[in-house]
């Protein structure tokens, strides 16, 4: 295939903008559903409400990685959503670009929060 | 006779914008369309909140000290009126969310299969988001 993306010839239009995004809400969409559902079983078969068995839940490697590509995921979904709002609302460019890099920064200033708390436990 | 359709072109192209800000408390939505803005607004509402969800959660786990105050802090009406807004928010998202998974492989895309589907979704967010309110203020 012809390399498109460069020089004068560069494609600047076509129907695959947005499709990544679009794509990734969905994606993220199902791993956060998933991880609801486990959390859900976790708390509803567990009888040890107490921080031994809240925090114990949460001490296994696997529950913890688990736990933090479902952050990643829902940071992601929540910049494609958030992004969705400021480009339906805010018409000043300026102000767009603006709230847009805020959020950006705020959502990477969490991940860094959450894997803070999940790897102190 | 050109230009008579010149001016009528002019004088009475109908014009068509958005609503303005003012008028969305008389505009009724159809229960989709109320589906659809509930799915946004909850989505910012947990974006919003997202410092006070990590800050539980920080709590909740850190050590038992904080646990205990994490117990403390929730056991308040206001914090946990919060925490049954973000409930709700959630359940409604989740629910609208499969809604919107579903229709992407174009299962119930004409008009009344739409508005059945979001009859259920609020439904069942409702009734969840009201258990998971009896939970809160301790009916069972």
């Amino acid at each position: 295939m012809a390399n498109n993306n460069i020089g004068p010839k560069r494609l600047v239009v076509g129907a695959h903008y947005g499709l990544k995004d679009w794509l990734a809400q969905r994606i993220t969409a199902i791993v956060m559903a998933v991880y609801t559902i486990v959390l859900l079983l976790a708390f509803l078969t567990g009888s040890n409400f107490s921080y031994d068995g809240w925090a114990g839940l949460f001490a296994q490697q696997w529950f913890k990685m688990m736990t933090f590509v479902v952050f990643v995921a829902l940071f992601y979904h929540a910049w494609v959503g958030v992004r969705d709002i400021w480009m339906d609302y805010v018409k000043s460019v300026s102000v767009r670009l603006a709230l847009q890099v805020a959020t950006i920064l705020w959502l990477i200033a969490c991940a860094g929060w959450a894997v803070q708390i999940l790897w102190r436990v | 006779m050109s230009e008579a359709v010149k001016e009528v072109a002019k004088s009475d192209r109908p014009q068509f914008r958005n609503i303005h800000v003012t008028q969305l408390a008389n505009y009724r939505l159809p229960l989709a369309g109320l589906v659809s803005i509930l799915h946004r607004i909850s989505g910012l509402f947990m974006f919003l909140l997202l410092p006070f969800i990590l800050f539980l959660l920080d709590r909740s786990l850190t050590s038992e000290s904080t646990f205990e105050y994490f117990r403390i802090l929730t056991s308040g009406w206001f914090i946990k009126l919060v925490i049954l807004a973000l409930s709700w928010s959630y359940l409604h998202h989740f629910c609208a969310g499969v809604r919107h998974l579903v229709m992407d492989m174009h299962i119930g895309l004409d008009k009344d299969a739409a508005r059945q589907s979001s009859v259920v979704v609020l439904a069942v967010s409702l009734v969840l988001a009201v258990l998971v309110a009896l939970k809160l203020f301790g009916a069972f």
